[in-house]
């Protein structure tokens, strides 16, 4: 039940953050909650105690207008006070809405315009052959020619520590996915460029966890099948609530139903 | 200077492990020397600059010293967003090294020429810009990258310019060097122009009118100390620069000369605001824009009015 509880727990801090700032893009930050989760609670080696950790391994958050899912889950994970989520898009704060890696430990890198970090990741890779690189991206950011440069060269260089998780939560900036640019078979794509893809159900820790802990002899694509908006009924699938942010109404609607979700 | 630029880094590479080249597939007859000795520092990521930057950004942030190589449009502007934000923004230690100053690339034609690089790599913070004008002076820059902090573009003009400074000239990141003193204006270059402004300062010292002539192999950070000494001794100031107008040595020191109050008499001399649609060599286009030895000589004379 630990991992419902911390993922409930990151969701509630997402909520209130995007609730008091008024800020945007909370479909996509409750899509990669578990992803998180996964990555920072079951797979990077962290080491240090409660606010002074190191990771050893690297995230690179290419889709950095989930920043805020970020920050939550560095916080539930002791990399520094949470009481600092309240410094996030405001007025003498610390947190921006996209990526600053000078502002909060365990931020490996900044972003915040699509298609710059898998590149920086194969970067890293070549750099750190003893560690795991992965890079998280949205399905929507596989759009950038930049990703497709970057995903030749990786398979090319056999860079069997890195590891892109594609959040595949279908819906992006005008509407779905699939309609803006048709990349159905996104596990085709990767595929044929030479990486081991898999596909798995985004939410589902266990089958994260599993599939992250393959063994792979070229770099591997997790495309990861996830809900825009998850965890709260009326923002599942909803292309509004990549804008949107919750009203006092919503807000408390929300609240409660994250509350009940154990 | 491609040749000096490369002898240069392979040896400090020698030297220092954390040196890494990498290219968007160019370089070919002058980058092997380098793969050759260094096969594990040594990238070629395919025509794909966007990819090059973000993979030189990565290398960096892990600690190591990385140059990315290429002609200069592509290796500054095709992967403009990435120079900004991996680059600059995460100020890593990437050093962008592009060749073809100006119109070096002449018959190319114009996608290949450099024009508006100084004022784009410029105006982002935390970039080092060096434009060196001689061998002599991309030796020094080159040696100095190696622990220089944070990132640099460092503009190559071709092959085969000719060394203007004696062996012994120190070269330091953000300090101009005095090629000649004088007393009746000053010339100051920077980049490819050196060569030219040396020869303009030959023809006007041959009949006896001192002037002076700098070059500025940094433009950021700028050696203001060096202008303002200008402006104190009020002598007529000279811009040179194959760049655009806009944007390069020439505004910089008109930046400086407006704050200062002090009316010197100045006068830029650059390309104009456009885009060549000549044909022919770098000789050929800079007659074309005003830029050749006798046009210059004859555009000061008319400007200090001999």
């Amino acid at each position: 039940m630990e991992d419902v509880q911390i993922t409930k727990n990151i969701r509630k801090s997402i909520l209130d953050m995007m609730y008091t700032s008024r800020s945007s893009h909370i479909g996509s930050c409750f899509s990669i909650v578990e992803i998180l989760y996964t990555l920072y609670f079951r797979i990077l080696k962290i080491r240090g105690t409660q606010f002074d950790l190191v990771v050893d391994d690297k995230f690179i958050l290419s889709k950095a207008h989930g920043s805020v899912a970020l920050y939550a889950t560095l916080g539930e994970r002791g990399f520094f006070d949470k009481k600092k989520l309240e410094e996030y898009y405001v007025d003498g704060g610390s947190l921006p809405g996209h990526l600053d890696m000078k502002s909060a430990s365990g931020i490996e890198c900044s972003g915040g315009s699509l298609g710059h970090g898998l590149s920086i990741g194969i970067g890293m890779a070549i750099a750190n052959q003893k560690s795991n690189v992965y890079v998280l991206l949205g399905d929507g950011e596989c759009n950038e020619g930049s990703v497709w440069e970057a995903v030749m060269l990786a398979s090319h260089l056999q860079l069997a520590n890195l590891t892109a998780i594609i959040d595949y939560n279908k819906l992006q900036g005008f509407g779905e996915t699939n309609e803006v640019i048709n990349q159905k078979n996104l596990h085709e794509r990767w595929s044929a460029f030479g990486w081991n893809a898999i596909e798995v159900n985004g939410h589902n820790v266990d089958e994260l966890e599993k599939e992250l802990k393959r063994p792979s002899d070229k770099p591997k694509a997790i495309i990861a099948h996830t809900i825009k908006g998850k965890g709260v009924s009326f923002m599942e699938n909803k292309l509004e609530w990549h804008y949107k942010s919750p009203n006092k109404d919503e807000y408390l609607l929300a609240r409660s139903e994250l509350e009940g979700a154990l | 200077m491609r040749k000096t630029f490369i002898e240069s880094l392979i040896k400090e590479a020698r030297q220092n492990p954390n040196i890494f080249l990498i290219t968007p597939d160019l370089g070919f007859s002058v980058l092997e020397p380098f793969a050759e000795e260094f096969p594990d520092r040594f990238l070629n990521v395919g025509i794909a600059e966007q990819n090059a930057v973000g993979v030189a950004t990565g290398l960096a942030l892990s600690g190591k010293i990385v140059y990315v190589y290429s002609i200069i449009p592509f290796v500054t502007m095709r992967c403009f967003e990435q120079v900004r934000i991996d680059v600059a923004y995460m100020n890593t230690k990437v050093r962008l090294v592009g060749v073809g100053a100006g119109f070096s690339y002449g018959s190319a034609g114009a996608t290949h020429h450099a024009i508006e690089d100084i004022a784009v790599m410029r105006a982002l913070p935390n970039m080092t810009v060096c434009c060196p004008g001689d061998p002599l002076e991309v030796k020094g820059i080159v040696q100095e990258s190696v622990t220089y902090q944070g990132p640099m573009y460092i503009r190559l003009a071709k092959s085969g310019e000719p060394q203007i400074h004696p062996d012994d000239t120190e070269i330091q990141i953000g300090k101009s060097v005095v090629v000649h003193e004088g007393d009746q204006f000053a010339i100051l270059t920077t980049s490819n122009m050196l060569d030219v402004g040396y020869k303009v300062a030959q023809v006007f010292r041959r009949q006896g009118v001192k002037c002076s002539l700098i070059s500025f192999h940094t433009l950021k950070p700028f050696d203001h100390l060096k202008v303002a000494e200008l402006i104190d001794s009020e002598l007529p100031i000279i811009t040179l620069e194959e760049h655009n107008i806009i944007g390069g040595l020439g505004s910089i020191v008109a930046e400086q000369i407006a704050e200062s109050g002090r009316g010197v008499k100045f006068k830029r001399i650059a390309i104009p605001d456009q885009y060549s649609h000549f044909v022919g060599s770098q000789a050929y286009i800079r007659e074309k824009f005003g830029l050749s030895e006798s046009q210059i000589v004859e555009t000061i004379q008319s400007f200090i009015g001999f």
